[in-house]
């Protein structure tokens, strides 16, 4: 009887590990998952740039120094390392210069009528929203994942999983985190 | 979120819910194919005095293998055949400004979903809407109205794609698919067999010995109730399905603000749609619980009360834009965007 009841205990606790287990290794491949799909959305708008700027370069010529600073973020960006916090970094200040270079190709009404500009424009502007809407998943999804690992008792398996803290895509700071918003405002084609 | 219900849970109440319709119309297909049976199982007992004369339920059978049948189809096909029926085209290379900010924004909303990229229909009609179908999100199918696309910004076009969205997150789509295959079904069976009685009604008839006993009252009784059923499983069926789609509406609201991080934007695009109220004239009653706002332009959906909570699709607009923009006030007042006050 005693044995049985043993027995029925190691079983309950294997499933349970392995459940655990398998629960871990899927939230971190989702993780992974999550942060490849930033990845691919970043390198749509390196690609994207240079289009832009070679469009915009003969009307604009006034603004060489915000053109020249997007091409600066944008060859940092692609420099940067691999890491969550050096690219959140170089590719937050990218942002930061396309927001700069919309608003400024606002006040050029022969361009903003151009269908060529509208039309990369839209596609920039749909890239750094998809930068966004990647990155608002990846971050949900890895807090879920370092929660479960952190949670008793998960935690347990933790390291059986290999399982490790990932890190958060955090904007550097308030004045970055509030240049989205100046591009959403621009995305309205009308009022 | 503010939404009562976290992801899981609403998927989790789709499955057991899809499981329970399930559950529901077998019980109902085999009362009305089994009923009948049994009503011609008495009627026949009755009247041979214990020798039993009706031996195979040939209605059952019949009735269970074309309910089977042409429910699979209706499964498979449904989605399809949705998108057929409103004149639906897909956009497979978007010429337009405005069409390819649709398709930005569906691959956007695919992205903050982390689901596939669900395919982008347009359907040229004047009035505003939007509706979205499939089984699952691999199958899924977001359309909109050329209405809606030259009415809102950006910013709400994102909002109203994030709502259908929502529905196939949530696994909206996959119970509204099944749920319009069987009432499809029931509505067949239902118009196929009244017309199979009229011809048949003489094998309960009374020619039998003059009396009959209990068995043939209680055949009777089965009988009454049997064609009593068959002739209102049409209307119970719709309104059921009405009530399914109904209190999903809310959710999607709510999930489309959880993937924009902008309520307000779904509460000003509902606005609009709502102040170009006119029929959907492409949009047929068929597909009229799927859209994001009631396409037949019912006054029934604008109320709230009794009647309106059994024959609406749709919850009251101005409900929906009230708790969004609670949504949006909450949002502004975590962000400590609020004027003090």
């Amino acid at each position: 009887m005693g044995l049985i009841v043993f027995l029925i205990v190691v079983v309950v606790v294997l499933v349970w590990v392995a459940s655990a287990y398998n629960g871990l290794i899927a939230l971190k491949n989702q993780t992974v998952n999550a942060w490849k799909q930033i990845d691919v959305q970043l390198k749509r708008r390196h690609d994207l740039i240079p289009n832009l700027v070679n469009t915009v370069k003969g009307s604009m010529n006034f603004e060489k120094d915000t053109l020249q600073a997007v091409v600066d973020a944008r060859s940092k960006a692609m420099a940067s390392g691999g890491g969550v916090r050096e690219t959140a970094a170089a590719e937050g200040a990218l942002t930061g210069a396309l927001g700069k270079l919309f608003v400024v190709m606002e006040r050029y009404p022969d361009l903003k009528s151009s269908q060529n500009v509208r039309d990369l424009q839209e596609e920039l502007s749909s890239t750094e929203n998809k930068i966004a809407f990647a990155r608002q998943l990846y971050n949900d999804v890895a807090t879920g994942y370092n929660t479960k690992q952190q949670q008793f008792p998960t935690n347990l398996v933790a390291g059986l999983a290999k399982a490790e803290h990932a890190e958060l895509w955090e904007l550097e700071d308030k004045a970055e985190g509030a240049v989205p918003q100046v591009d959403l405002s621009l995305q309205k084609p009308q009022g | 979120m503010t939404a009562g219900l976290n992801l899981f849970e609403q998927q989790a109440r789709n499955r057991r819910l899809t499981v329970a319709w399930l559950a529901l119309f077998i019980l109902f297909f085999a009362w009305l194919g089994f009923g009948g049976d049994l009503a011609f199982y008495l009627a026949a007992a009755s009247r041979t005095e214990g020798q039993v004369a009706y031996r195979f339920p040939w209605i059952g059978v019949v009735v269970t293998s074309i309910a089977a049948i042409v429910a699979w189809v209706s499964w498979r096909k449904g989605p399809q055949q949705v998108l057929w029926s409103t004149g639906a085209r897909e956009l497979v290379a978007p010429q337009t400004l405005e069409e390819k900010q649709l398709v930005n924004v569906v691959e956007e909303m695919a992205i903050a979903a982390g689901l596939p990229k669900p395919k982008t229909y347009v359907i040229d009609d004047p009035d505003p809407n939007a509706f979205a179908t499939g089984r699952d999100a691999t199958t899924a199918c977001i359309a909109v109205t050329t209405g809606l696309l030259a009415v809102v910004n950006r910013e709400e076009l994102q909002a109203v794609v994030a709502h259908e969205m929502g529905h196939v997150r949530n696994l909206d789509v996959r119970l509204m698919t099944l749920i319009a295959s069987l009432v499809g079904v029931i509505v067949v069976l239902s118009n196929g067999m009244g017309r199979m009685l009229r011809g048949s009604g003489s094998l309960l008839g009374g020619r039998g010995r003059k009396g009959g006993g209990p068995l043939l009252v209680a055949a009777a009784i089965v009988f009454v109730l049997w064609v009593i059923t068959l002739i209102l499983a049409p209307f119970i069926s719709r309104i059921m399905a009405m009530a399914v789609s109904r209190d999903r509406e809310y959710l999607a609201d709510a999930t489309g603000a959880e993937l924009t991080r902008n309520p307000g934007a779904l509460a000003s695009a509902l606005q609009k749609i709502e102040t170009h109220e006119a029929p959907t004239t492409h949009i047929k009653e068929g597909a009229a619980h799927l859209c994001i706002a009631d396409p037949l332009g019912r006054d029934v959906n604008l109320k709230d009360g009794r009647l309106a909570d059994l024959l609406a699709t749709h919850p009251p607009m101005a409900k929906r834009i009230t708790r969004l923009k609670g949504m949006a006030f909450q949002q502004l007042k975590a962000a400590g965007q609020l004027p003090a006050s």
